[in-house]
């Protein structure tokens, strides 16, 4: 029996994965453009009889997030641009505490207040930190509606099985847009998904247990960060994950990620009709980097275009991978400007002259 | 009050004082009610003076110096001699 | 009658100074906590501030909590663990600086915590800095000159402040400066901790700490302070009782 499709909306899917991945607790906060997240989990999380709370603020959420995090049960947080910038502080203790969580940032137009169209300005903020001191938290990038769902799922996944937190980075169009998607038969509930062994639930048959990021003996808290570091090298071994789109025979490469590479891939088929051998790499995650991928491809094409809607953040971890192998070119629309497949065909024909 | 310290004898208690906890701040040397408790000349190993029960005899295990010591120097226990 | 250590308390030696009255009120936690049997369902949330290494003096669960997010963190925990005992210890720079958002919406939603605001007029762990509840003519770090209604505002009563919610059930001031005081503050925390374990709502106890390196004096000048002084401030006594 074929599984069902049903059409929902990217703020929603967001909110049915994390359901389905056994989600206890939800903390978020107004704003635009996620709005519908909070608004559904205030219903749909009372309905499973699991916890929401509209907070006083984003930073008063990343903070409810840690505390159920402590307990080892899953939380999840959302919220755009610049709620995230106010989550950094949180971000940092949940990362040197070690605990697992997912943070959706549906991205908006920058700096400051900006304006409410999606937009791909918090690359740096995700994965060059955001919050301060040396740690990483695994940023996964949806493309679809149907990657929305799926990247939440098993962000609470990966989250539980390194104790780190993950960002699910999207934007306002993915959060606006609506899609057939397939969902899970089957929805976790909270109690089948605690962590052990860390947790703060009572000190019951078992020695006492303090949960902290400061390390003031001497010496501590530089092993602590070696520690820390070790674990983020085994990340990195494991769970890089990218699409590639007709690149075996490719001779321009386009990098692009989220929402850019999904129009991205309009613009190759669009090439390919007209005789161009254009691929494209889509990173799904956005830390750990694909970097040896690239630098592979790197070898066997004449030029790779980053196409984002920024003015150039992922730009920079491509000319890393690259290593100066093959020419960059950089096309970006920044200020939540939407991108379209004609105009990033046009950037590319102009490298087949 | 002599029946009093006969009893408090017989119950046989203990007054046992940590002085390497002490930091020499005398909450308790100002509130106990028989003024038994000194700062000693000597130092412990943390560069304080500790306190001491000069007068031992005059102790009636009130546990004032339990209550006001932030650093748990002291402990009373009570065994009752049969 | 005995006076020993509870068992909720590690009998070591602490970082807080001379006379601080952060060992005293450390310690009647720990007995509260084990008169009320409650030790293997409590779970404390230390502050940034002097009291930022409670865990390592408590033998319960304890979690660290960026600064003066402790009733977030709080409130995280007990709605996914309510049959937990759950309370925050904060000092005047985390809860009523830093933290006031935090506190007043927990408070707010009446959630079902216990908060232990340890009041001492000054930051201490940073070198004795101006608080919200420094008063007025004390002479801090930060106000040299003393605190000034011109420049500074005036001190924070934040029991006062927060009576005004509904949310909140149970309210007291107390002090540690004298054995009377002590024992007052004890049994305050112990109804505190009732009031959670029956769920009733919302807690807070204020302690007047002393602060003898903060307040430039010896630990028994400080004592006399807290009468002599702080308390025409910040009156002792229960300021909202809705049990």
């Amino acid at each position: 029996m074929k599984p069902k499709k049903v059409l929902m909306q990217g703020n929603i899917a967001v909110c049915e994965g994390a359901v389905a991945a056994g989600c206890a607790a939800y903390y978020g906060y107004p704003i635009t453009p996620q709005n519908e997240t909070s608004a559904y989990m205030s219903r749909r999380m009372r309905e499973l009889n699991r916890v929401f709370i509209q907070a006083e603020s984003e930073l008063s959420a990343i903070n409810m997030v840690f505390g159920t995090a402590v307990t080892g049960r899953r939380a999840m947080t959302s919220s755009s641009s610049p709620g995230i910038s106010l989550k950094q502080e949180g971000i940092s203790y949940l990362a040197g505490c070690q605990l697992p969580c997912v943070i959706v940032n549906i991205e908006r137009g920058g700096p400051g207040l900006g304006n409410i169209s999606g937009s791909q300005s918090d690359y740096f903020q995700a994965t060059k930190g955001g919050g301060h001191g040396d740690y990483k938290i695994i940023v996964l990038a949806p493309s679809t509606v149907q990657e929305m769902y799926d990247l939440t799922y098993s962000g609470f996944d990966l989250a539980d099985k390194y104790r780190i937190p993950v960002m699910i980075l999207a934007d306002g169009y993915l959060g606006q847009m609506m899609e057939p998607i397939k969902i899970k038969s089957k929805i976790f509930n909270p109690e089948d998904k605690i962590n052990k062994g860390w947790i703060l639930d009572g000190c019951k048959d078992r020695a006492p247990r303090a949960i902290k990021s400061l390390y003031m003996g001497e010496g501590e808290l530089e092993k602590h960060n070696w520690y820390l570091k070790h674990k983020y090298d085994r990340i990195i071994k494991n769970e890089i994950r990218y699409e590639l789109y007709k690149t075996d025979d490719a001779e321009i490469i386009i990098v692009a990620f989220g929402i850019a590479g999904r129009i991205c891939k309009g613009t190759v088929n669009m090439a390919r009709n007209k005789n161009l051998k254009v691929g494209l790499v889509r990173p799904i995650t956005l830390w750990p980097f694909p970097y040896k991928i690239i630098s592979s491809i790197a070898k066997k094409v004449k030029r790779i275009i980053v196409v984002e809607m920024n003015l150039g953040q992922m730009l920079e971890d491509v000319k890393i991978a690259v290593e100066g192998k093959c020419k960059i070119e950089f096309y970006g629309r920044p200020g939540g400007v939407i991108i379209t497949q004609e105009e990033i065909l046009e950037k590319v024909r102009k490298g087949f002259k | 009050m002599k029946s009093y310290k006969n009893m408090l004898e017989k119950q046989q208690k203990k007054i046992t004082i940590n002085k390497e906890l002490c930091k020499g701040c005398e909450l308790c040397v100002f509130y106990c009610p028989k003024k038994c408790l000194k700062l000693a000349d000597e130092f412990n190993s943390a560069g304080h003076h500790p306190v001491i029960l000069i007068k031992p005899e005059d102790c009636i295990y009130c546990g004032v110096c339990y209550i006001m010591c932030p650093d748990y120097v002291f402990s009373i226990i009570q065994t009752n001699k049969k | 009658m005995k006076f020993l250590y509870p068992e909720s308390l590690k009998q070591t030696r602490h970082l807080y100074c001379a006379g601080c009255g952060h060992g005293i009120i450390h310690r009647i936690i720990a007995e509260v906590v084990d008169e009320l049997n409650i030790r293997e369902k409590t779970i404390g949330i230390a502050p940034v501030g002097c009291a930022v290494f409670a865990y390592d003096y408590w033998n319960f669960d304890v979690t660290e909590a960026p600064h003066g997010r402790p009733p977030a963190v709080a409130t995280g925990i007990k709605r996914v663990l309510p049959d937990r005992i759950v309370f925050t210890y904060q000092g005047d720079g985390d809860l009523s600086a830093i933290g006031t958002a935090e506190i007043i919406h927990s408070a707010n939603r009446s959630e079902n915590i216990t908060v232990i605001f340890v009041n001492n007029a000054n930051y201490g762990m940073t070198g004795g800095q101006m608080a919200p509840t420094t008063l007025l003519k004390q002479k801090t770090l930060t106000t040299p000159f003393g605190r000034d209604i011109k420049y500074d505002g005036y001190p924070i009563k934040v029991c006062e402040l927060l009576s005004v919610l509904d949310g909140t059930v149970y309210l007291e001031r107390t002090a540690v400066n004298s054995p009377k005081n002590v024992m007052r503050t004890k049994s305050a925390i112990k109804k505190a901790f009732l009031c959670q374990i029956e769920n009733k709502g919302f807690s807070l106890v204020e302690i007047l700490s002393q602060c003898p390196p903060g307040w430039n004096m010896t630990p028994v000048e400080s004592l006399k302070w807290v009468d002599e002084v702080m308390i025409n401030t910040f009156p002792l006594g229960v300021i909202k009782e809705k049990i």
